[in-house]
């Protein structure tokens, strides 16, 4: 009785995937003990997190492709109203318009359009899928640009990056000419230095210039960097072990818990432990696109790929910051970095993927 | 742009699979491209990231040794550290100066002087070094401050050891004083391979034994290899090598001797060195006026500076070994001894003295300091009533060459060799020396009043005392020396300084014997200190001297009260006690003293009655009693020639 209930409960998760998700949030538990430098508090919030962001993937697993179609719309309109109001209303911290304050607490609307973006464009094109022109990829881009436009203005490049290349990863699933996706990477490639001049802030230039020349400001933005790359680099092949990075624990790393968490777990466990951590991460996209490709609605394909691949560039984007080869933009490691919000977003998107790949028997194409 | 349609689902879905291969493969190649990445950095670059791990981790913390100690001959303490907070800034890591003082003078007390002390040591500072802006932290201060530590980056309480001269002015000019190191000690240590023992002191000898014997008294610096965080702040300790205390200075040198020569002093000017014969070791050096080495310390600030070194007074100057003044009468003990031992006069031969000598073929008068001349003398008498005319003719005979031949072996025209820098050497003039210096041949005048200590020749009290330990000792002159033992710290083994023989002279014994009476009937009734030496429980031996500061002219009369205070003559005696077994030698010059008998010569007896009776001196200045036996009228030979070198030829109604 019990075990038919458990495995009605579950049956919407896939067993691998699973598998690998929980090895890399235990990973992610020890690496976060260790770069709280042994805050046992901090652990057990952490693993607070998990098991609300669990849970939360567990219940949205059970929900159908056609329930997840439905809510596309008003959930994606309510993130631009959310957006607008942060425009409008919102408070500044730390030189960006990025929270509402709903009196009891503060919400960051930019999260939302995270997985709202995707799921609206994958709305769409399943809705189009018929009748599909290439004015349709024109709709859907507007579609991204209005809560990108939004998020960037607050300023936060690095949210706005990050659903931009969502919504491009559906834009790309579902068929848009190669013509003009080389077209416009030659046309983004070519407007750079008027990006450069007139749409990035100085903070943002600062970070590109930053990447370029750590030196040129070692006690300033080239900080992090520096010591981040001084920490991937001290690691070695073994790594100093855990708990024994002296980058991490002698406080030179910033931002240990979150951000650069990489440079936590690079220091300690070394080339082998990174080894490990791109192989499990491989693993579970390689699963996440098998489990995408399974998916038997154009919705559920669009939104699952968009999902893994964003995953993909999370983890790609947060490790190429921490060691030295990209810019620092406020982008944590999914399901490793300390953060509620984060772990959620991730979770929640990866219970749709195993809960749209699980319903194809009950779908009619 | 082609309307897509796309009726066939498979082909729809044939197309989103290879879309999806081609994006896993992308991925791929740069999660490749990152393992790449972190292959570079983890191991190519593995040294180059380990080492600055490393420096990020560890830092070589300098521990100051303790600075060695100064004691006198009696443990009594001259030079000592103590433990105290200061109140540092670092100018580099502080954007606004003048605010930080300000917001920092709302804290602690900060005195203007202070303020330009640190102006000044801002000024002279090296790179990163931090500067003091208050000494001397109470403990409520220092807590203060801690509580409002995060309002001043780069402001910080170090604990560190003062330096101390607990007698202040007494010992300025021998114990001298530490400083902050400046940039041209810095080169200094550099060229000695010397620099890296100092990374963590701040202070150096500057003067006097402080800077002699700066390579013991400094120690050994340690280091401590620390592990600190990013805050450097220092997490723990990995390794320590302790630091090696300086050595602990035992000094020949008599505290309480040194505070009687100095009351004894008054308010003179001058310089009294007092030698045991037995060794050369200095028991007392005294140069007045001193002052506070205190001061120097923490850098003195410029007023104070300007005050001192513009002081006409000249407080800075160590007369003892600085201070060149001809030795007037003084010499006339060594010119009598030259006579025996060149076999020019016997104890026995007079003359008779009319009052004046004259060279032949010349009118010019050569006078006696007494008008009338001493009747007959001979050279024990010359001695003791110290006459002139005995000596004018006794240099003639002599030669100025042999009687420089002569001094010099005495030490005169030498330096002495103390374990102090700054020494002069004086002026033992010759005829060559006369032709290099001025051009000019050397006149028989010049020889004539060289035999009563005038004239070009110039010594340093200190010399005028080693060569009467010549005197005293049979010969047998040591090298004076203030250290008399050293403490070495880690063994804890007391070493100790084996006199130096500075020369043996080769003297007949006889005649020896005749100089030292003639020098305690000096001070007996009928000498020229007859006063100074009256009831002396012990053989007391000495000579008198004054030596003119301004020529007077031919046929003038020498009239003290007529003349400005610091125009008046240099007051010398030289002593040693008991004649027959001398324990201290000493010699005394009192600047504008009025004459050797009624000044100089009282207060070598006060220090030897202290010496070797513990006979404290009556509190109070001495009185300068004006002795008429002598008066001061030594100096009425002047010649042209003498008075150049001598005074400023300044001539007087």
């Amino acid at each position: 009785m019990i075990l038919k209930f458990l495995k009605q409960l579950f049956a919407h998760l896939d067993g691998p995937m699973v598998g690998l998700l929980i090895l890399l949030l235990s990973l992610s538990a020890a690496v976060v003990y260790s770069a709280s430098g042994e805050n046992t508090g901090r652990v057990v919030s952490h693993l607070g997190n998990m098991g609300i962001a669990l849970t939360a993937m567990l219940m949205i697993s059970h929900v159908p492709p056609q329930r997840l179609m439905q809510f596309a719309p008003p959930v994606y309109l309510l993130g631009v109203l959310l957006l607008l109001a942060v425009a409008l209303f919102g408070i500044v911290v730390n030189g960006s318009r990025r929270w509402l304050e709903l009196g009891i607490t503060r919400i960051q609307p930019s999260e939302l359009m995270r997985l709202a973006a995707p799921m609206m464009l994958a709305w769409y094109f399943h809705y189009k899928q018929e009748t599909l022109r290439g004015r349709d990829f024109a709709i859907a881009a507007v579609l991204l640009a209005i809560p990108v436009g939004f998020i960037a203005k607050q300023p936060d490049l690095g949210t706005s990056i990050m659903i931009t290349a969502s919504g491009f990863y559906v834009l790309y699933l579902g068929g848009l000419s190669w013509k003009i996706i080389i077209g416009t990477g030659v046309l983004a490639a070519s407007a750079l230095p008027v990006a450069w001049h007139y749409l990035l802030h100085d903070y943002q230039r600062q970070r590109v210039l930053t990447l370029i020349d750590p030196s040129s400001d070692p006690l300033g933005a080239g900080y992090h960097i520096i010591q981040s790359t001084i920490a991937v680099g001290s690691g070695g092949v073994t790594g100093k072990g855990w708990m024994a990075g002296t980058q991490t624990h002698l406080d030179f790393l910033p931002e240990r818990s979150t951000d650069f968490i990489f440079a936590v777990f690079s220091e300690e466990f070394g080339l082998i432990g990174n080894l490990f951590l791109l192989l499990l991460y491989a693993a579970i996209i390689w699963r996440g696109l098998r489990l995408a490709a399974g998916t038997t609605s154009l919705f559920g394909r669009l939104l699952s790929g968009a999902i893994v691949l964003n995953f993909f560039t999370y983890a790609f984007v947060n490790m190429g910051m921490v060691s030295g080869i990209l810019p620092v933009v406020g982008v944590p490691l999914p399901l490793v970095s300390y953060g509620g919000t984060s772990m959620l977003s991730v979770l929640l998107g990866l219970g749709m993927v195993m809960g749209m790949a699980s319903h194809k028997k009950l779908v009619k194409t | 742009m082609a309307t897509l349609r796309l009726i066939n689902p498979e082909q729809e879905f044939l197309r989103y699979r290879r879309r999806m291969e081609i994006a896993g493969g992308v991925a791929a190649l740069m999660f490749v491209g990152l393992f790449a990445r972190f292959a570079w950095l983890q191991v190519a670059q593995f040294d180059h990231y380990h080492a600055l791990a490393e420096n990020n981790r560890i830092a070589l913390v300098p521990a100051p040794p303790a600075r060695g100690v100064v004691y006198d001959r009696g443990n009594t303490v001259l030079a000592q550290n103590y433990a105290a907070y200061t109140l540092e800034i670092t100018p580099d890591k502080v954007a606004d100066l003048d605010q930080t003082l300000d917001r920092l003078a709302e804290i602690v007390r900060i005195e203007a002087s202070d303020r330009r002390r640190f102006r000044k040591l801002l000024a002279e500072r090296k790179d990163f070094e931090s500067i003091p802006i208050r000494n001397q932290l109470g403990e409520e201060e220092a807590a203060r401050f801690a509580v409002n530590r995060y309002r001043f980056p780069g402001v910080e309480v170090k604990a560190r050891l003062f330096r101390q001269y607990p007698f202040g002015d007494s010992f300025a000019h021998v114990v001298g004083y530490i400083g902050r190191i400046s940039q041209i000690d810095q080169d200094k240590l550099r060229e000695a391979g010397r620099l890296a023992n100092y990374r963590g002191t701040d202070h150096i000898g500057k003067l006097g034994l402080e800077a002699r014997y700066e390579a013991w008294l400094h120690g050994r610096t340690g280091i401590e290899k620390v592990e600190t965080d990013s805050g450097g702040r220092a997490v723990r300790v990995l390794s320590r090598t302790p630091p090696v205390a300086g050595y602990n200075l035992y000094l020949h040198l008599d505290a309480r001797l040194q505070q009687v020569a100095e009351q004894v002093f008054g308010d003179y000017r001058g310089a009294l060195v007092a030698l045991d014969p037995r060794n050369g070791g200095v028991l007392a050096l005294v140069s007045r006026p001193g002052f506070d080495p205190n001061l120097f310390v923490d850098g003195i600030d410029t007023a104070t500076w300007r005050e001192l070194n513009d002081s006409i007074d000249r407080p800075l100057v160590n007369r003892a070994l600085r201070g060149v003044y001809p030795p007037g009468s003084t010499i006339k003990p060594f010119v009598g001894l030259a006579g025996l031992e060149l076999g020019l006069r016997r104890p026995g031969d007079s003359i008779v003295d009319p009052g004046y000598f004259s060279l032949p073929g010349s009118t010019h008068r050569y006078r006696d300091w007494k008008k009338d001349g001493h009747g007959v003398v001979d050279l024990k008498r010359s001695i003791a009533v110290s006459c002139d005319t005995y000596y004018y003719g006794l240099a003639r005979d002599m030669g100025i060459e042999r009687m420089s031949g002569f001094l010099s072996r005495f030490g005169f025209g030498d330096k002495t060799g103390i374990d102090l820098d700054g020494e002069l050497a004086g002026l033992m003039p010759t005829p060559d020396w006369k032709r290099r210096r001025f051009k000019q041949p050397w006149y028989p005048g010049e020889t004539v009043i060289a035999g009563i200590g005038q004239g070009y020749m110039l010594s340093t009290p200190l010399q005028l005392a080693v060569a009467t330990m010549g005197l005293a000792n049979h010969g047998t002159i040591y090298r004076p020396q203030l250290l008399r033992a050293w403490r070495e710290p880690v063994s804890g083994r007391i070493a100790y300084a084996a006199p130096q023989v500075l020369g043996q002279l080769e003297l007949d014994p006889a005649h020896l014997r005749v100089i030292r009476e003639a020098m305690v009937e000096v001070t007996s009734p009928g000498g020229t200190a007859a006063r100074a030496g009256a009831n002396a429980p012990y053989a007391f031996a000495g000579k008198t001297g004054t030596a003119q500061v301004v020529g007077i002219k031919q046929g003038a009369r020498y009239d003290e009260s007529r003349i400005h205070a610091r125009h008046r003559d240099h007051a010398l005696f030289v002593a040693f006690a008991p004649a027959d077994a001398p324990r201290i030698v000493i010699a005394v010059m009192v600047e504008n003293g009025g004459s050797g008998s009624g000044t100089a010569a009282p207060m070598a007896r006060k220090v030897a009655d202290y010496w070797l009776l513990g006979k404290l001196p009556d509190a109070g200045v001495p009185v300068d009693s004006h002795d008429p036996e002598e008066g001061g009228a030594d100096m009425e030979v002047t010649d042209v020639e003498a008075a150049d070198d001598v005074g400023s030829g300044e001539e007087h109604p």
